[in-house]
């Protein structure tokens, strides 16, 4: 008997300092990627993006430091219901600190809103409406890779330049393709174009063929594609069939990514003008990042800007969590302190991140090569441009976020 | 006016891929009961097995659109014999679970092994450039996509409907006991059966592949418009799922011009429409 109450003080007297510990210097992260781990946006994102993660916590040095960090990945489906769902019981249930990613501007939105409840960490990679640091910014939020604002003025604004001011758009009928029609729409006036009509098609579509031939009848200089994945690939690729290209009619390809032009076959995606942030093959720190992803992707992908984006937002994470000696498990505060430090990482470059949660870093126009120009199976681009970070975004003066008001 | 036209054709050639899906479907259930929700999976199999045989065989599209369907419906013979026989007698609850199943575990494997966003085929040389109409631009690979597939449709019926064999076969889905003591091996007919409804997947699997991207999920967001069909059709009638697969290609497509937002549901809300005024389909006779 006596030997029971002096062991289940000793439990006690354990639990008690292993709390207080916790409570001075937690080192324990959970890190949730949520994204489209089956559908159209699987491969820009998805299991390269929980790589991506893995990645960036195996890089980050702090597990030989004593931190233990986990990854969990899950799947949102393309369903915001769903992708709230699952960030809760993350929250609630798993204890996971932050969520990367998150592909698509629906799902991400709504998964905003839960991630605010909580007081949990946002480095969203994946989505591209400029709203997630905009109208519906939050202080734990950071947006990295790139959004709808950025894409408009990068490659919308070279077009309308070089001569194309009328427009005709494809949109993707939901929050990121109203966004990037949006956003494109603001630039293409404010240059003097016109936009000539739209037609929003359904998320995932298959035959493009009835919506090419209204932006063919429209005579339009420029088709606007405000769609992403397999949505942007059907459409580049049917328009050639329809003879829309060789007809003087000019395709813009607001957001496309690598896995995209693999899917199409440069045979086909030649001469595409785009807007990227990331290129694999864009520098020796670039190429080394990627060989090591290419190494353990599925079927040697490279990765994607939204992967790449996801490791680099990790990182930078990583570093607020060393400043700060611990994790605090308070998502406003660590938001706070990402958005203290300057970053700099090997694939973006030098940035910020600016009040509303926006990362800035130079944006790259981009043109498809030929067949003839490409020297392996996955050298597709030419540089065009370069954006720097500073006129790649939206400027400060246009955000209409409320964490800018105080 | 012109565009109106120009949809319409459009319209066309969406149909005759629910043309061709919707009549292996029907011939599949008249003849062997079973609701086969693996067709969107077998369609697929035969994008990707066109895929295969140019870039690792370097066999032409021509030889695929007969190759294809000779593997796959194989493969669907294979299906039926190990496990959709043993369900003949039972409700069709089990053979559409089972179908799902296995379209559930092909697309997994695929998509495993070739991610989401799809491999590029390109059309076939012979088949490339298109023609001015007036009213538009028709890629010849399209005009070509609509004659075959009518060709197709209408051999079909008239394999069924008009020859020994397609008596034979009839007469073994009405009384198989009876047609067996003529000494006919109902089984094995059966099993050609499936098959045939299978190549038919997979020829459409081929048809597609120069138009869509080759890729894993092709089918099933393929498949279930493509029951829609079928059940507005009347399950079991050939010709009434052709026409009806035509029809609806048509529809969606002047939906696209009129009110594009709707496309992708306009095919349900038809179903139910006809489902509440005539519940056997279109062509469908009350059993």
């Amino acid at each position: 008997m006596k030997n029971r109450i002096s062991a289940l003080l000793l439990g006690t007297a354990m639990t008690l300092a292993s709390a207080g510990l916790a409570l001075a210097q937690d080192k324990t992260v959970k890190i949730g990627a949520l994204s489209d781990q089956s559908g159209l946006y699987s491969d820009l994102g998805g299991p390269g993006s929980t790589l991506a993660a893995q990645m960036a916590v195996e890089d980050s040095g702090l597990l030989a430091k004593g931190w233990k960090i986990d990854v969990i990945s899950g799947d949102h489906q393309n369903k915001p219901d769903i992708g709230s769902t699952i960030a809760r019981q993350w929250f609630d249930v798993d204890k996971v600190d932050v969520i990367v990613d998150v592909p698509n501007s629906g799902v991400a939105l709504a998964v905003n809103n839960v991630i605010k409840e909580k007081n949990g960490v946002y480095i969203n990679s994946g989505a591209a409406t400029s709203d997630l640091t905009n109208a519906q910014c939050t202080p734990n939020t950071v947006h990295w890779t790139y959004d709808t604002y950025m894409l408009a003025h990068s490659t919308g604004q070279a077009l309308v330049k070089s001569g194309g001011d009328s427009w005709f758009f494809l949109t993707a009928d939901y929050a990121f393709g109203a966004a990037l029609e949006r956003d494109t729409t603001a630039v293409i006036t404010a240059n003097g174009g016109k936009v000539l009509g739209s037609v929003k098609h359904p998320l995932n579509t298959s035959d493009f063929s009835s919506f090419l031939l209204q932006a063919q009848s429209s005579k339009a200089k420029i088709i606007g594609l405000a769609n992403a994945g397999g949505d942007t690939t059907n459409s580049i690729k049917q328009a050639a069939e329809f003879g829309i290209v060789s007809g003087g009619q000019k395709l813009a390809a607001l957001l496309l990514f690598l896995t995209d032009v693999k899917a199409i076959g440069l045979d086909t995606a030649q001469g595409l003008n785009f807007t990227e942030t990331f290129y694999w093959d864009m520098n020796d720190k670039t190429r080394a990042f990627s060989k090591r992803f290419g190494e353990r992707s599925k079927n040697h992908a490279m990765p994607s800007m939204v992967q790449a984006g996801v490791y680099a937002g990790l990182r930078h994470y990583f570093k607020a969590l060393e400043a700060l000696g611990g994790n605090p498990h308070d998502g406003v505060k660590v938001v706070e302190k990402m958005k203290s430090m300057p970053t700099e990482d090997d694939l973006f470059g030098k940035g910020e991140i600016q009040p509303n949660g926006r990362a800035i870093h130079p944006a790259y126009l981009f043109e498809v090569k030929k067949p003839s120009e490409s020297k392996g199976p996955w050298d597709f681009y030419k540089l065009v441009a370069t954006v720097p970070a500073d006129q790649a975004f939206t400027p400060l003066s246009e955000s209409k976020c409320a964490l800018l008001k105080k | 006016m012109q565009a109106l036209y120009a949809q319409l054709l459009v319209g066309l050639i969406n149909g005759s891929f629910y043309a061709l899906l919707s009549l292996g479907l029907a011939v599949i259930f008249g003849m062997l009961n079973i609701i086969n929700f693996a067709h969107g999976a077998l369609y697929m199999m035969g994008a990707f097995c066109a895929y295969f045989l140019l870039n690792i065989a370097g066999i032409n599209y021509w030889w695929a659109l007969i190759i294809a369907p000779i593997v796959v419906g194989i493969f669907g013979m294979i299906l039926e014999r190990t496990m959709l026989q043993w369900l003949s007698g039972l409700d069709h609850v089990y053979g559409l679970l089972l179908t799902f199943g296995i379209a559930l575990i092909i697309q997994g494997v695929f998509q495993n092994y070739f991610g989401s966003s799809g491999l590029p085929y390109q059309i076939p040389d012979a088949l490339r450039g298109g023609m001015n109409l007036g009213f538009m631009f028709l890629p010849v690979y399209r005009g070509w996509v609509v004659v075959f597939s009518l060709v197709i449709c209408v051999a079909t019926w008239f394999l069924i409907e008009k020859t020994q064999l397609g008596a034979y076969l009839r007469a073994a889905t009405e009384n198989p006991t009876l047609v067996r003591a003529f000494g006919i091996n109902v089984p094995r007919m059966i099993t050609l059966t499936y098959g045939l409804g299978v190549g038919l997947a997979a020829l459409a699997g081929v048809l597609s592949a120069p138009i869509n991207q080759v890729r894993p999920l092709m089918g099933a967001d393929l498949i279930i418009v493509v029951f829609a069909v079928v059940v507005i059709g009347g399950m079991g009638s050939i010709m009434g799922s052709v026409i009806t697969g035509f029809a609806l290609g048509v529809i969606e497509g002047l939906t696209k011009y009129f009110y594009p937002e709707a496309s992708n549901t306009v095919v349900f809300v038809l179903m139910v429409l006809v489902l509440l005024v005539k519940p056997t389909g279109l062509t469908g006779r009350a059993a």
